[in-house]
């Protein structure tokens, strides 16, 4: 039998069998397809990490007339970004090389970034004592410290061996002041203000139901003079907080020698770069990569973390699912089992499968028109009538963007769980049918079940479409910058009214909208990373769920 | 063959008037049949034609009675319409679209294809166990108490009961009791089988039917189920399709051989297989055909 077939290959030599080329031909364009996405991912991969690295910081000498100076200083310092040439050639066209510095200190040079010809460099070095600093405004600060005068007078200067203990400490103080202060403003004097609104608001219902106005006015003033009186008193209180934040004071003194002050209340953390061990590097490394996630972003989205996104990102998601699961799997349950297979189906299903394709802005624009205008409008006029001309509804929302990419995503789902339903065998339907079960029984206790891990794949790709959507939500609820998150400690504690942060338009707001884009571009690859990270997560999570399902309920064979 | 004849409206006007209590009409039945050589019919089938599409007509005026307590096998070669028939006798061809039928099949006296009656009371009361085994991807204990589930009984006890019950009539009690919770997928072909029989059993119908039982399983587990229909009968009316006229011949008590959709001899089986009346049955069961 083998010497046959080697008969046969023999006499085939120098020629392949047909066909054969194609597969090649086919496998060449799917590694091709499979080299891009793990191009694209390292890029993010490797971008989006070395964000939160901690670089060393260079020290370099210029020539005399080097235009890259500051002023008549001859020295800059800061963290090398690229290593390239220049796009223009010079005279004799050759290439010049050049570094990019990140040079920080915004307020002070009015750049923080600059690029540097290697041939004006004279000296370079990595100075020990040089210290970075983060703070609330202008990006980091890259500079030398002199001194920190502290609340009581003392002054300690950067050479005595408690200086980093007492700095620590101070930056500490400051940070603790900081989350006092925003706790006071936000938490407490927001409470006070709702409370006020929510007098206005009565009153205003009162005036519009007619009910006797003068006397709620009469009830609401006492209450609202005791509500001023609270604010004033935490209105004091942040006040002295912010005061005292300015007491400590950070001297400083910049690689070209000029000397300046902060305030410490003004910072958020530093580090010696030149001096971090590797631990030391991954110990910076993590708490800047945790506090990215956490924190709320500064300085117009450039600068902090992306915590309200991320959220925003992740509860319209899960609502989107809630939404759209059990309407998707309910209409192909419908369309599947109930309906009679004919024109008409077949009709609903071409355009069902149509929808999938429509551009998503156009769910947006449809959204907008319909959820948030004819929909909220209604819901304001009908249970907000004080509330007005201020919209609650009737504006962009959680609830209004969830909707709409539950409208955009619900083909997907029909699509897969039909698949998922029909894939349920022949045999399991009349044996349940059989053992005396109604349709519904059947479909209830063994096709929807049977189905399951298909409708959970419909819902990934629901999620993996929703998650990753910017153009629709655009017009339908997410914000540059939310105050609150949509959902808090505040009763009903699920805000759907309000708006939210989105990864997806963070990402093309930093890159896209920001004033510096070269500052925000770390922020964008780190934002684009999360955005991926979040996807798959969920989308893990999900698969996890099918995995244990399709275990369970995996078809036999004999 | 020659069993009494009833008015078919006299029947169902009887039918109706008794409808709510099948005891007390069995008995009657009981009483009346007593008269008349071997076991009371169960089944009647009276003049009944089934027609797939309007134009494909798959019985042909089928007329036959099946008695209660015996083992009934239909033999034939394929497409001959027998498989049809079983199905017929709980409704599970309603689920295709386009069917039609005429004459009627009263089981128990009542007339299946009656307006009023519902179907899925029907098919509690007739078990059914499919040429494929087809357990559902549940546990072991939920295959067995799917009918009693969708029923709506929820008394832990009274499922564990018939769960046990039915498992030890279907033979599998003692290869099953200390995994009652694993899957169902788990099992052997031939266990997956008695599973299925365990399900059909576990409401106690009043007929069991079997479409080819065994065709997919190997010889021992084939003398396992033909074991186990043999000790069904005690209980239920059985009605079994088989190719295999071996196995018709160990474990039924009447056999009818169709062809082409129509119905050519009923008898008993040792008088089926050994003097048959007709001629093509006589070709079909010695090999000459089929």
């Amino acid at each position: 039998m083998s010497e046959a077939k080697q008969k046969i290959g023999g006499s085939k030599r120098g020629r392949s069998a047909p066909g054969e080329p194609m597969v090649w031909f086919s496998g060449m364009w799917l590694a091709i397809g499979i080299l891009m996405i793990v191009f694209l991912l390292s890029v993010i991969l490797v971008n989006g990490v070395s964000v939160f690295w901690p670089k060393n910081v260079l020290q370099i000498e210029l020539t005399d007339n080097s235009k890259a100076a500051w002023k008549e200083s001859k020295y800059l310092a800061g963290e090398v970004r690229k290593t390239q040439e220049r796009q223009v050639m010079d005279e004799q066209g050759e290439a010049i090389p050049e570094i990019q510095l990140f040079v920080g200190n915004r307020d002070v040079y009015g750049f923080a970034f600059q690029f540097v010809d290697d041939s004006d460099i004279v000296k370079e070095n990595y100075p020990q004592g040089i210290l970075v600093m983060e703070r609330m405004e202008y990006g980091n600060m890259i500079a030398y410290p002199v001194k920190l005068q502290l609340a009581d007078g003392r002054v300690i200067s950067a050479g005595d061996e408690k200086f980093h203990q007492a700095l620590t400490a101070a930056v500490d103080r400051g940070n603790h002041r900081r989350d006092k202060i925003s706790h006071i403003e936000k938490g407490e004097i927001g409470d006070v203000n709702r409370a006020m609104e929510q007098h206005k608001m009565e009153l205003k219902k009162g005036e519009l139901d007619g009910q006797d106005v003068e006397k709620i006015k009469l009830a609401a003033e006492q209450e609202q003079a005791d509500l001023q009186e609270k604010y004033e008193k935490l209105a004091a209180e942040a006040t002295a907080l912010r005061e005292q934040q300015n007491e400590e004071i950070f001297f400083y003194r910049l690689v070209t020698g000029e000397e300046r002050s902060v305030s410490v209340g003004f910072l958020i953390s530093f580090y010696y770069p030149n001096q971090l061990s590797l631990f030391g590097k991954l110990g910076h490394f993590f708490s800047r990569g945790w506090s990215f996630l956490v924190d709320e972003p500064r300085e117009a989205n450039t600068e902090g973390g992306v915590f309200p996104a991320l959220f925003g990102t992740f509860v319209m998601t899960l609502i989107m699912c809630i939404l759209v699961v059990p309407f998707g799997v309910v209409a192909a349950i419908y369309l599947q089992e109930y309906a009679k297979q004919g024109l008409v189906v077949r009709v609903v299903r071409i355009a069902v499968n149509n929808l999938a394709g429509v551009p998503s802005i156009v769910y947006g624009v449809f959204g907008l028109g319909f959820f948030v205008y004819m929909v909220g409008g209604s819901i304001d006029d009908l249970f907000y009538p004080e509330r007005k001309p201020a919209p609650t509804f009737g504006t962009g929302g959680l609830l209004w963007a969830s909707l709409t990419m539950a409208l955009m995503t619900v083909p997907v789902v029909i699509v897969s769980t039909e698949e998922a339903l029909s894939s349920v065998t022949r045999g399991m339907r009349e044996a349940s049918l059989a053992a005396g079960a109604s349709k519904w029984q059947t479909i209830q206790r063994i096709v929807i079940p049977g189905g399951l891990p298909g409708i959970i794949t419909g819902m990934i790709l629901a999620m993996a479409r929703g998650a990753g959507e910017v153009a629709p939500l655009m017009l339908v609820g997410v914000v540059k910058l939310a105050p609150t998150l949509p959902i808090d400690t505040v009763a009903p504690f699920v805000h759907l009214e309000r708006k939210f942060m989105h990864l997806g338009f963070h990402i093309y707001d930093l890159g896209f909208q920001s004033p510096d884009s070269e500052a925000a571009k770390p922020m964008v690859f780190a934002t684009t990373l999360l955005l991926i990270g979040l996807v798959v997560v969920l989308n893990a999570a999900a698969i996890l769920v099918r995995e244990r399902l399709r275990r369970k309920y995996s078809s036999g064979a004999f | 063959m020659n069993l009494a004849k009833l008015e078919p409206i006299a029947m169902q006007k009887e039918n109706v008037e008794s409808l709510s209590n099948t005891a007390s009409l069995s008995s009657a039945l009981l009483e009346r049949k007593n008269q008349a050589p071997g076991r009371p019919d169960y089944i009647k089938v009276s003049n009944f034609s089934f027609n797939y599409v309007p134009a494909v007509r798959v019985l042909h005026n089928i007329t036959m009675d099946i008695p209660e307590k015996q083992v009934t096998a239909f033999i034939g070669p394929s497409g001959c319409g027998k498989t049809t028939l079983l199905r017929n006798f709980n409704r599970m061809n309603d689920l295709i679209d386009g069917v039609s039928q005429e004459g009627k099949i009263y089981v128990n006296d009542q007339d299946i294809y009656d307006r009023d009656l519902e179907v899925i009371s029907l098919r509690k009361r007739i078990g059914m166990v499919f040429q494929k085994s087809n357990p559902f991807p549940k546990s072991i204990y939920e295959n067995v108490v799917y009918s009693l589930r969708v029923s709506g009984q929820k008394n832990k006890e009274v499922l564990d009961e018939v769960a046990e019950k039915s498992l030890r009539s279907a033979a599998l009690w003692d290869e099953t009791k200390d995994r009652l919770q694993d899957s169902a997928l788990g099992l052997s072909g031939g266990q997956m089988q008695r599973l299925c029989i365990a399900r059909a059993i576990a409401n106690r119908p009043e007929i069991l039917l079997m479409d080819e039982p065994c065709s997919a399983l190997d010889p021992i587990a084939t003398a396992k189920i033909e074991e186990l229909i043999s000790e069904l009968k005690q209980s239920f009316t059985v009605v079994i399709v088989t190719h295999n006229m071996q196995q018709a011949t160990r474990v039924s008590d009447r056999a009818a051989y169709f062809y082409l959709g129509k119905l050519i001899e009923m008898d008993d089986t040792t008088q089926l297989f050994s003097n048959p009346s007709q001629k093509e049955t006589e070709d079909y069961i010695s090999g000459r055909f089929g």
